[in-house]
């Protein structure tokens, strides 16, 4: 069942879009050679150009287009092999150029698809109009003096992608579960870390509702929402004041809202009038960006195994159910961790000792996959140890507890046990 | 100068690869069997006397050191000095923006950031960069955008065309500086129109992105200096530099300037 909100005047059905901005994954800056690491001092990794010094000019970051290519190709998405960088002009104080630079009009990534499965496992297909390259501006400081602001730069010029779907979401549900799966697959992909706490990932989202079979209605557009639940429950939020509006005689305003999470409401950033005009026009200071066909498909050939794929690989490979699939692929991590461990063995019996005892034991001792007290080869070992009827499923338990506790391998644990007797 | 100057800068994007060739020796190679173009949309009606004939002298000096002189056609010149008007304001508008007194430029406190940069920005900009910087936020605005910034660059086009067309059949054009001899300081200050205007030989080369070269030639009959302007193909400096050299060996001109001439030196 669809989601729909009960107005007075009948069904309402929500219509959302999502702009995620991805901090890419790279060493230096997308026009600069500074370090993109996080959390360095105030102003420590800032070059001339990301200073605006008269004079610096702007050279692209290779690894930062090939990043971009590769989310591209990761999205089942159209490479651009001509794109161009375009100036966006707004006065603020943490962007020292006086303008961003972007990709307005030809954007180096065109139309691809997001396939996303809900809670009652369907599937829905979500298009994706654009993925584009453009600066992230620096950060103010306002916390640090009474009467002062400061200016850190570190972020200025660091990569973003922002990554644009279609409004082709129905439901806070979808919106989630289109955010868990292209975090997913950048993850896999090593284009983004998709840590929205630290905000290399965070979120815009376009909001507006409809009655069903009409055209859009105006949308509304929440700014920077910087988690997966914050963004379910603000569109929640922004539907059910749209709809009282709609349903009161009044009209929804297009503007840019903000998200008050401790509230649970939004309320207005800027209104239509305030809007920027950012008056974009091609940046004279860079060529066009023309890729080789030849470099795109190489990219192409060097692509990692995506989620989906890796899943539909395990049911086939090792006889699992669709279900236990989805839970082994969620993280590279442990699809790996379990391949290990399947590889040559019961695929069935492997999947339930990584998503029975082998997770229980890890949220026991708050540990995680990378710092498993138990390793993928023991595990392993142990599973054959079953194999062969040195032990029964009962003996399995005991050992599998001991080597949580010794990181002990199972012959060491069963022969201590067995010593012991 | 220009030899060192010239060639691939890793840091400029823009900046080309080619080689660069020895300038210095282009200056002083013979000219003959050189064909130069005159483009007849130059010849402005209103152009003073003493421009003319000091561009038929440069046509004469041309012609004797070997050179065949033809008419040629730039039809989309006039159109450059309003284009120009457009694209480089528009980028100066961009370009300027650093300087908002938050890291860049002269500081005028404000009670808020917006006052800031706009008591800033009055305080720190001269007359004739702020009028540029407000012509080059309205070409670039929303609704204007393709009527001014975007035909600009299409008449931009159109220019570099017309050279291009002009270059298959010569290989230089010869044109004045200026469409009049040196105005004196001040004079004109109050006129930013004559003052544009006063570009309108020098800017087509600059929208057409090709060399250009002004040789000072002779005195105007107040005893004001005049150019001619040498423009050649797409990287094609040393010609451009070779008929330089011979207008300025058959001109001589050794003059020296007066400081404010005309304004009571």
């Amino acid at each position: 069942m669809s989601y729909v909100i009960e107005g007075q005047t009948g069904q309402w059905e929500i219509v959302v879009g999502l702009e995620v901005h991805a901090q890419v994954v790279s060493h230096s800056k997308l026009f600069s050679g500074a370090s993109t690491t996080f959390g360095g001092d105030p102003n420590t990794q800032v070059s001339l150009v990301d200073a605006a010094f008269p004079g610096m000019l702007p050279v692209i970051n290779h690894a930062c287009v090939a990043q971009a290519i590769r989310t591209g190709l990761g999205l089942n998405a159209q490479i651009n092999l001509t794109s161009r960088f375009d100036r966006k002009n707004y006065f603020y104080a943490d962007l020292p150029q006086g303008y961003q630079i972007s990709q307005f009009e030809h954007p180096i990534v065109g139309t691809g698809t997001i396939t996303i499965e809900l809670a009652n496992g369907e599937t829905r297909s979500i298009g994706i109009t654009r993925l584009h390259l453009e600066q992230d501006a620096g950060k103010l400081l306002h916390d640090q003096d009474p009467t002062k602001s400061f200016v850190d730069l570190n972020r200025a010029g660091v990569a973003l992608m922002e990554i644009v779907s279609e409004p082709d979401i129905r439901a806070p549900e979808e919106a989630g579960a289109y955010l868990r799966k292209l975090r997913q697959i950048l993850r896999y992909l090593g284009t983004c870390d998709g840590n929205m706490e630290e905000g290399s990932m965070r979120a815009d989202v376009n909001v507006s509702v409809r009655k069903a079979g009409e055209p859009f209605r105006t949308r509304c557009e929440i700014k920077n929402v910087n988690s997966i639940r914050f963004v379910m429950q603000a569109i929640e939020a922004e539907a059910a004041r749209q709809v009282e509006i709609w349903e009161n005689g009044g009209t929804v305003d297009q503007e840019t809202r903000l998200f008050d999470h401790t509230k649970g409401e939004t309320r207005t950033m800027r209104s239509k009038e305030d809007a920027h005009d950012y008056r974009y026009f091609p940046d004279p200071d860079l060529l066009p960006l023309v890729l080789e066909q030849s470099w795109v498909d190489s990219l192409h050939a060097a692509l990692p195994e995506l989620p989906d794929a890796k899943r539909a690989r395990f049911q086939q490979e090792y006889g699992i159910t669709f279900y236990d699939a989805g839970v082994l692929v969620a993280e590279q991590a442990v699809a790996d961790y379990y391949e290990t461990v399947a590889r040559g063995r019961d695929g069935k019996l492997a999947v339930s000792w990584v998503t029975g005892d082998l997770f229980a034991a890890l949220n026991r001792t708050s540990t995680t996959i990378e710092t498993s007290p138990v390793s993928a080869a023991s595990l392993g070992k142990m599973l054959d140890l079953i194999a062969d009827s040195t032990i029964n499923g009962k003996i399995a338990k005991e050992v599998f507890e001991d080597m949580v506790e010794t990181g002990e391998d199972p012959e060491a644990s069963w022969n201590a046990r067995a010593c012991g007797r | 100068m220009l030899e060192a100057m010239a060639g691939f800068d890793e840091r400029d994007s823009t900046s080309s690869s080619r080689p660069v060739p020895a300038f210095h020796k282009a200056v002083g190679k013979s000219v003959k069997g050189l064909r130069v173009g005159i483009p007849t949309e130059y010849r402005a009606p209103g152009l003073p006397e003493d421009v003319l004939a000091m561009w038929e002298q440069g046509i004469a000096w041309l012609r004797e050191a070997g050179c065949e002189v033809v008419d040629v056609s730039l039809p989309h010149t006039r159109y450059g000095l309003t284009s120009y008007y457009i694209i480089a304001p528009a980028e100066c508008s961009s370009n300027l923006a650093r300087y908002d007194g938050i890291r860049f430029g002269k500081r005028v406190d404000g009670a808020s950031l917006d006052a800031v940069y706009e008591a800033s920005r009055a305080a720190g900009f001269g007359p004739e960069v702020r009028s540029r910087i407000l012509m080059g936020t309205y070409v670039l605005s929303a609704g204007y955008y393709d009527a001014y910034y975007l035909k600009a660059q299409k008449v931009r086009t159109l220019i570099r065309r017309d050279f291009e067309q002009a270059f298959e059949n010569v290989d230089v054009l010869l044109t004045p500086t200026a469409p009049s001899a040196a105005f004196a300081q001040g004079e004109n200050q109050n006129d930013p129109v004559q003052m544009y205007l006063n570009d309108i030989f020098t800017v087509p080369a600059s929208l057409a992105g090709i060399p250009g070269l002004s040789v000072p030639v002779g005195l105007n009959g107040s005893g004001l200096p005049l150019g001619l302007q040498v423009l050649g193909r797409h990287f094609d400096e040393e010609t451009v530099l070779s008929v330089g050299g011979a207008l300025e060996a058959a001109a001589g001109f050794a003059h020296r300037p007066t400081l404010h001439a005309g304004a009571g030196a």
